[in-house]
C-alpha cells in the first residue's frame, strides 16, 4: 500500500506568458504507516503536491501510482482512490453544507456507494473517533464552535476509511488549545489505527513532535526529504526559504554556542527539559 | 482619563428561535473595566470564544455596549452624534484578509476611508502616499490586492486605517490567518506604529510569542478580564494560562518545567535569550 | 473553464482609447449601439465596421484577443442565425423533410448575425478599454441625475464595485469547495441533468454561506472605516475632461449622423 510519484512536473496556465511552474520534478515514495511532516513556505507547491496525490491536480507530466498502478491508467478508479487517500483540505469546515453533523459526515461514504448500514456506521465511527459528543450529532454544523467543526470536517474524511490521511494546515486559525487537540487527535490516529499521515504545515513546530519524516519544499522543489534531526542541521538554507526550526531547537543552540555540551537537534520540550536537567545535575552532583 | 476607558462594560448576543422568541442569551462581554493610557501598546489574549472580538467590536463602536458604559478619547461611543468621530479615532484592523480590502487597487482601498470622511482629493493622495509608504508598501500602489500575500494585504488593510489619521488601532486576531512570514510582518508593522507614531495599539491574538513586547497583557475568559499585567507578570502564571484554554511562548514554559524539575530558575521568562541569561546564572 | 472567459476582461495597455474618461466611453458605446441599429444596407455596415476597425486599431488591443472573448458566445450567434433561415417565410432556395431555407430568411440571418457581432465587440471594446471601478465610476457620474426621482446610483455603483472585487475571490473559492468535495467522493461529472443539479447542493450551500460571511466582515470593515453611503464623499479620483473627450464626444455624434445619412440617402 504505497505510493509513488516519478518526476512529477506540474505547471499551471501552460500556453500563458504567466505560466507558472508550480511542481518540478517531484520523485517521493510514501510508504505505509508513516508520518510525514510537509514543510514550506507560502506559495512553494505544498498544496499542489497534496492534490496530486488523489487525482485532483493531473500532473502536466510524470507518473504517480498508487500501490504501484498508474493513476491516470486505462480503467483506474480516481474516485475510488479518493476513498483511500483522504485529504482534509485548509480550513475544511467551510465545506460543510448539511442540515446536521451526522448527515454531513455520511456524505463521503454514500459517495463511495456502501449501503446505509455501512454508511452510518462509518459516520458514527469517525465522529467518535475524532472525540464529537454523541449528544450534538443532531446539531446544524454550522452551530457548533470553530474547533468543533472542525472535527466534524476531518471525521467526513475519515468516514471514508483512507489508508492515508493528508492534513492541508489543520490547525489554521484554531487557538492554542484546538491546536494541540487537533495534533493529538491526529497522532492517536497515526498510532492506533497506523494510518498513514501526511501533515502539511508551515510551521516546524506543529510538525517536530510527531513526525518522522520531514519533506521540506522550496519553489516547487524538494529541498529536504529525511528525518527531523537530519533537516534540522541546514539552519541557514532554511532560514533563507524563510522557514524557521522549532524553538525549542534554537534554544539549544543557543546553549550549545555558549559552551553547554547539548545535543542542539533536539525538537520536543520534554527532551531539551530532560536534557537541561540531566546536565544540571552531573554539574552539581 | 485615558484614551480608552470602559466602566462596568457588558455586551449580551440574544438568540432566537424562528417565533422570534428568545431562545438563549449569550454574556460575551461581562463587567470589563480597563483604562488605556494613550502610547501604550496593549495586548488581549484569550481562547476562540472568550469575549475578545466582541470587547473590541465595542471600542469601535461596531457593536453597542448592552451594559455600562466604553469612552474612545473621553467620547461615549453610545453617543450617536459621535458616532464617526470615535471609528475615526479608534481604527480596527481584522482579521480575514481578504474580506476587509474594498478597493480594487492598493491605492484606492487605502483612499476609502479619508473619502468616506470628506478629505479633499488633493489630501487623500498625500495621506495614501504617506500611509503606504509607513507601511512600506508604496510601491505597490498600483497592484490589485488579489495578488499579494496575507501579510502584505494586511499592511494595505494597516495603511488604510492610517490614512484616516487615528489615535488608536485595535488590531482584532489580525494574524489568525498568516503563515509564520506574514505574522512577523504584521507585528513589526504594530509594533513600529506604536514606537515611531505613538499610536495607541490594542492587539487581540491568541499567538502568545506576539504579546511579549506589549506594555500590559489582559487575558479574556468568559467575558471577563480573568489576569492582567506585564507579559513577565502574566507568563509567571503558567499554570493558570494553561487553565483558561492558553499556552505560554515555548522558552517559558522550558524555563517552567526546569523550574519544576528543581532548578533554580526565576518566573516569567519570555524568551530564549533570557532563558539563556537564567540557566547561564546557575549551570 | 470559469476563467478562461475573457469576454469584458480589462486589457491592460496604453492607448488613446485607454485614456478616454468612462463617460465618453459609456455614451459612445451606447450611440454605436444605436447606429448598429440605424444602418441597413451594405454601404452603412461597412461604415460601421471601418469605425469599429478604427477604434480597435487604436486601443492596441490585440484583434486575436478580441476574437476570443467572442468564442462562448458563439453558440447563441449560431442558434440566433438558425432560428432566422428556418422560421421567416418567403422565397424557398433549399428544402429537406420540414426545414426550409428561404432568401429572406438567409438576410435577416446573416444581418443578425452581423449586427450581433458588431453589437458584442464594439461593446467588449468599452470593457476591455476600461477598469471596472472606472466603468462603475462613469456609470455612477451619468446615471446621477436620476438620485432625483429616488434611484439609489451612489448604492448601485458601489455594490457593483464590491461585486467586481469578490468575483475572483468566490471563483477560487468555488474551485477549492469544489475539489474539496471531490476528495470526499463527489461527481460533478457525470449522471443525467437532476443528478448533476442534485450533485451540485455541496457546493452552493457552503458557497453561499462563506458569501455571507464575507459580505458581514466586509459591511463590518467599512463601517469601522467611517463608511455612511454616499453623502459628503470626496472622491480620490474625481472624473474630469479632457480635450480628446470632448473631441471623442463630437466623433461619435458625426459617425451616428453618418449612419443616418446613409440610411436616408441610399
Amino acid at each position: 500500500m504505497s505510493m509513488t510519484l516519478e518526476h512529477v512536473n506540474c505547471i499551471y496556465s501552460a500556453d500563458t506568458n504567466h505560466s507558472v511552474h508550480a511542481l518540478k520534478d517531484i520523485c517521493l515514495t510514501i510508504n505505509d504507516g508513516e508520518f510525514i511532516g510537509l514543510i514550506g513556505h507560502t506559495g512553494c507547491g505544498k498544496s499542489t503536491l497534496v492534490q496530486h496525490l488523489n487525482g485532483l491536480i493531473r500532473p502536466t507530466d510524470g507518473l504517480i501510482t498508487y500501490n504501484g498502478q498508474d493513476i491516470y491508467g486505462k480503467g483506474f478508479n480516481r474516485k475510488e482512490l479518493r476513498g483511500h487517500v483522504g485529504l482534509v483540505f485548509q480550513y475544511p469546515e467551510h465545506q460543510l453544507f448539511e442540515n446536521d453533523v451526522f448527515s454531513d459526515v455520511c456524505f463521503g461514504p454514500i459517495n463511495l456507494g456502501l449501503d446505509r448500514k455501512e454508511v452510518e456506521l462509518r459516520a458514527y465511527e469517525a465522529l467518535h473517533a475524532v472525540g464529537f459528543p454523541d449528544e450534538d450529532f443532531e446539531s446544524s454544523p454550522f452551530e457548533i464552535s470553530g474547533g468543533q467543526k472542525r472535527r466534524v470536517a476531518i471525521a467526513g474524511v475519515l468516514a471514508m476509511k483512507p489508508d492515508i490521511l493528508i492534513l492541508d494546515e489543520p490547525t489554521a486559525g484554531l487557538d492554542p488549545k484546538g491546536r494541540e487537540d487537533i495534533l493529538e487527535l491526529i497522532s492517536r490516529l497515526h498510532r492506533e489505527n497506523s494510518m498513514t499521515i501526511i501533515l502539511v504545515s508551515h510551521s516546524m513546530d506543529d510538525v517536530a513532535g510527531y513526525a518522522e519524516r520531514l519533506i521540506v519544499m522550496d519553489h516547487g522543489s524538494i529541498a529536504y526529504d529525511d528525518k527531523p534531526q537530519e533537516v534540522f542541521k541546514n539552519v541557514r538554507e532554511l532560514e533563507a526559504m524563510g522557514l524557521a526550526l522549532p524553538e525549542v531547537t534554537y534554544i539549544m543552540r543557543t546553549l550549545k554556542r555558549n559552551g553547554y555540551d547539548v545535543d542542539d537537534t533536539l525538537t520536543t520540550i520534554d527532551e531539551a527539559v530532560d536534557a537541561i536537567v540531566s546536565l544540571y545535575k552531573s554539574r552539581h552532583s | 482619563m485615558g484614551i480608552i476607558k470602559t466602566e462596568k462594560l457588558g455586551y449580551e448576543y440574544i438568540r432566537r428561535d424562528d417565533e422570534g422568541n428568545v431562545s438563549g442569551i449569550t454574556r460575551a462581554v461581562d463587567d470589563v473595566n480597563i483604562d488605556v493610557e494613550p502610547g501604550e501598546f496593549i495586548a488581549i489574549l484569550g481562547h476562540n470564544g472568550s469575549g475578545k472580538s466582541t470587547l473590541a467590536k465595542q471600542i469601535n463602536a461596531i457593536l453597542t455596549p448592552s451594559e455600562g458604559e466604553i469612552y474612545v478619547d473621553g467620547m461615549n461611543s453610545a453617543d450617536p452624534d459621535k458616532l464617526w468621530d470615535v471609528r475615526q479615532c479608534a481604527g480596527m484592523v481584522f482579521q480575514n484578509p481578504d474580506n476587509q480590502i474594498i478597493g480594487q487597487l492598493v491605492e484606492e482601498d487605502v483612499g476609502f476611508g479619508p473619502e468616506n470622511l470628506g478629505v479633499p482629493t488633493p489630501e487623500i493622495w498625500e495621506r495614501v502616499t504617506e500611509s503606504l509608504r509607513m507601511m512600506q508598501m508604496l510601491e505597490y500602489s498600483k497592484h490589485s490586492p488579489n495578488k499579494l500575500s496575507g501579510g502584505q494585504k494586511q499592511r494595505v488593510s494597516i495603511a488604510g486605517v492610517l490614512a484616516m489619521h487615528p489615535k488608536c488601532i485595535i488590531f482584532d486576531e489580525p494574524t489568525a490567518m498568516l503563515d509564520p512570514h506574514g505574522r512577523k510582518e504584521v507585528i513589526r508593522s504594530a509594533r513600529a506604529l506604536n514606537d515611531v507614531e505613538k499610536i495607541t495599539i490594542i492587539l487581540i491574538t491568541h499567538y502568545m510569542e506576539e504579546t511579549i513586547y506589549a506594555d500590559r497583557i489582559f487575558v479574556m475568559d468568559k467575558g471577563r478580564i480573568a489576569m492582567e499585567g506585564t507579559p513577565k507578570e502574566v507568563f509567571s502564571q503558567v499554570e493558570k494560562l494553561q487553565e483558561l484554554r492558553l499556552g505560554v511562548p515555548q522558552a517559558t514554559l522550558v524555563a517552567h518545567r526546569l523550574k519544576a524539575a528543581g532548578l533554580p530558575i526565576p518566573d516569567g521568562i519570555l524568551n530564549r535569550q533570557e532563558l539563556r541569561e537564567a540557566l547561564k546564572a546557575c549551570l | 473553464m470559469i476563467r478562461e472567459i475573457t469576454i469584458g476582461q480589462y486589457y491592460d495597455e496604453e492607448s488613446v482609447i485607454h485614456r478616454l474618461d468612462p463617460r465618453v466611453k459609456l455614451v459612445a458605446t451606447l450611440i454605436y449601439i444605436i447606429s448598429i441599429f440605424v444602418v441597413n444596407n451594405i454601404p452603412g455596415y461597412a461604415f460601421v465596421v471601418v469605425f469599429l476597425g478604427i477604434c480597435i486599431a487604436l486601443s492596441h488591443v490585440p484583434f486575436k484577443f478580441i476574437v476570443k472573448g467572442l468564442k462562448p458566445v458563439m453558440i447563441i450567434l449560431f442558434i440566433t442565425i438558425a432560428f432566422n433561415m428556418l422560421l421567416t417565410p418567403g422565397e424557398i432556395l433549399w428544402k429537406f423533410w420540414i426545414l426550409k431555407i428561404s432568401r429572406e430568411g438567409l438576410k435577416a440571418g446573416a444581418t443578425m448575425a452581423l449586427r450581433l457581432t458588431l453589437l458584442i465587440t464594439g461593446s467588449s471594446l468599452m470593457t476591455l478599454t476600461t477598469t471596472p471601478n472606472n466603468l462603475t465610476d462613469g456609470m455612477e457620474r451619468l446615471l446621477r441625475p436620476l438620485t432625483r426621482i429616488r434611484v439609489p446610483v451612489h448604492e448601485i455603483a458601489m455594490m457593483m464595485s464590491i461585486a467586481l472585487r469578490f468575483i475572483p475571490i468566490l471563483l477560487e473559492e468555488t474551485d477549492i469547495i469544489m475539489k474539496a468535495q471531490m476528495a470526499r467522493g463527489a461527481d460533478f461529472e457525470s449522471g443525467n441533468i437532476f443528478r448533476r443539479a442534485k450533485a451540485l447542493v455541496p457546493l452552493l450551500v457552503p458557497l453561499f454561506v462563506s458569501a455571507f460571511r464575507r459580505a458581514n466582515d466586509l459591511a463590518m470593515a467599512m463601517e469601522a472605516r467611517c463608511y455612511r453611503g454616499g453623502e459628503g464623499r470626496t472622491k480620490m479620483k474625481p472624473l474630469k475632461y479632457n480635450g480628446r473627450d470632448y473631441a471623442a464626444y463630437a466623433i461619435v455624434w458625426l459617425f451616428l449622423a453618418g449612419c443616418i445619412v446613409l440610411r436616408i440617402v441610399l
